[in-house]
């Protein structure tokens, strides 16, 4: 149970060290847009997304309605529901309800990836381990970026701005190595994600995403039905 | 109006996008085609993420070009996250000093 725990932790190491760096940025701009430290710190804590945290610092800084906000929030972040159902399908036994609640707080692209890649089912201390260190990665990244601005040269900061989409590499490569199938979905993303940006600039990025991610998958369980193995 | 009452609503929209699916589907997915459509989003979720957002990522498309290649090099020889992750990030870094960008 407690290795659990610690087996999560570990596993979310380099989550934490990635939201280390891009909450950095977050807290910068959170800052930049006129909200106090604290303010920053507790809309890190309670939403624990990024594109969604930073569009949301736009409309409070532009003064939007609620409605913008909730519509925003709904459009970019309701890729998480797909990665909810999604992980609901590797749970445990041991994950009751109340469980659920808890652990669904903690649903965001990278918490998900790792999750969902990992052999067999999800316990609640696995789940609660990457989480934990994730969100202190992500709460303490938005703190000193907040407080302290720019005390890293901008160099580094800039470098670090590819930590994740590595990790996110690191994540996809290797089984699309192994699975003609997932290969398939990978590279048919990645183009549509691609034709998105430059042919139809003007969508959203979150919804982009959305639209190429669900039609490569789509596409993928259309014409290879029989991947199944990973889910036992 | 009250900066409280926006992040209250971000944060209970971004919640129950999470929590419904989450914890009210409890059932084994019998549907042979639903099961590998969720197989497959992960991958199709990362990727179209990925791509072509990580050649802006640093700012500067040479530097996360060859933070792109070190991360898909590393990535294919099985190296583990950590290890992609913080390569790609030194290798934009390096190459950002011999290139003279911030």
């Amino acid at each position: 149970m407690k290795s659990d725990f610690l087996k999560g932790t570990a596993a979310g190491i380099p989550i934490a060290l990635g939201y280390l760096s891009v909450s950095f940025g977050f807290g910068i701009m959170a800052q930049g847009a006129g909200i106090s430290v604290f303010e920053a710190f507790m809309i890190s804590l309670t939403n624990l997304t990024s594109a969604g945290q930073a569009q949301g610092v736009g409309i409070i800084a532009a003064g939007g309605t609620l409605l913008e906000m909730a519509a925003v929030q709904l459009i970019i972040n309701i890729r998480y529901a797909l990665m909810a159902l999604s992980l609901s399908q590797k749970l445990d036994d041991r994950f009751t309800f109340p469980k659920r609640l808890i652990a669904a707080y903690g649903i965001t692209d990278e918490i998900f990836a790792v999750c969902s890649t990992e052999k067999g089912k999800i316990t609640p201390n696995y789940m609660y381990g990457i989480i934990a260190i994730s969100t202190l990665g992500w709460v303490t990244g938005t703190l000193l970026g907040a407080a302290a601005g720019e005390i890293l040269p901008s160099s580094i900061t800039a470098a670090l701005g590819i930590v994740l989409y590595g990790m996110f590499l690191a994540i996809i490569i290797p089984p699309a190595k192994k699975e003609k199938s997932i290969l398939f979905v990978v590279v048919i993303a990645a183009l549509l994600s691609v034709l998105c940006k430059y042919v139809v600039p003007f969508l959203s990025g979150g919804f982009a995403m959305i639209l190429c991610a669900l039609t490569a998958t789509l596409l993928g369980a259309l014409l290879f039905p029989e991947e199944e193995e990973d889910d036992t | 109006m009250s900066i409280w009452i926006y992040i209250a609503v971000m944060a209970i929209v971004t919640y129950l996008i999470r929590v419904i699916p989450f914890a009210l589907f409890r059932k084994k997915i019998s549907s042979k085609f639903i099961r590998s459509f969720l197989h497959y989003v992960p991958y199709g979720v990362l990727s179209a993420m990925t791509m072509p957002a990580i050649f802006y990522s640093t700012g500067n498309i040479a530097t996360s070009s060859v933070g792109t290649a070190v991360a898909l090099i590393l990535a294919y020889f099985d190296l583990p996250l950590i290890v992609v992750a913080l390569a790609a990030a030194a290798s934009a870094f390096v190459s950002g000093l011999f290139l003279g960008v911030g």
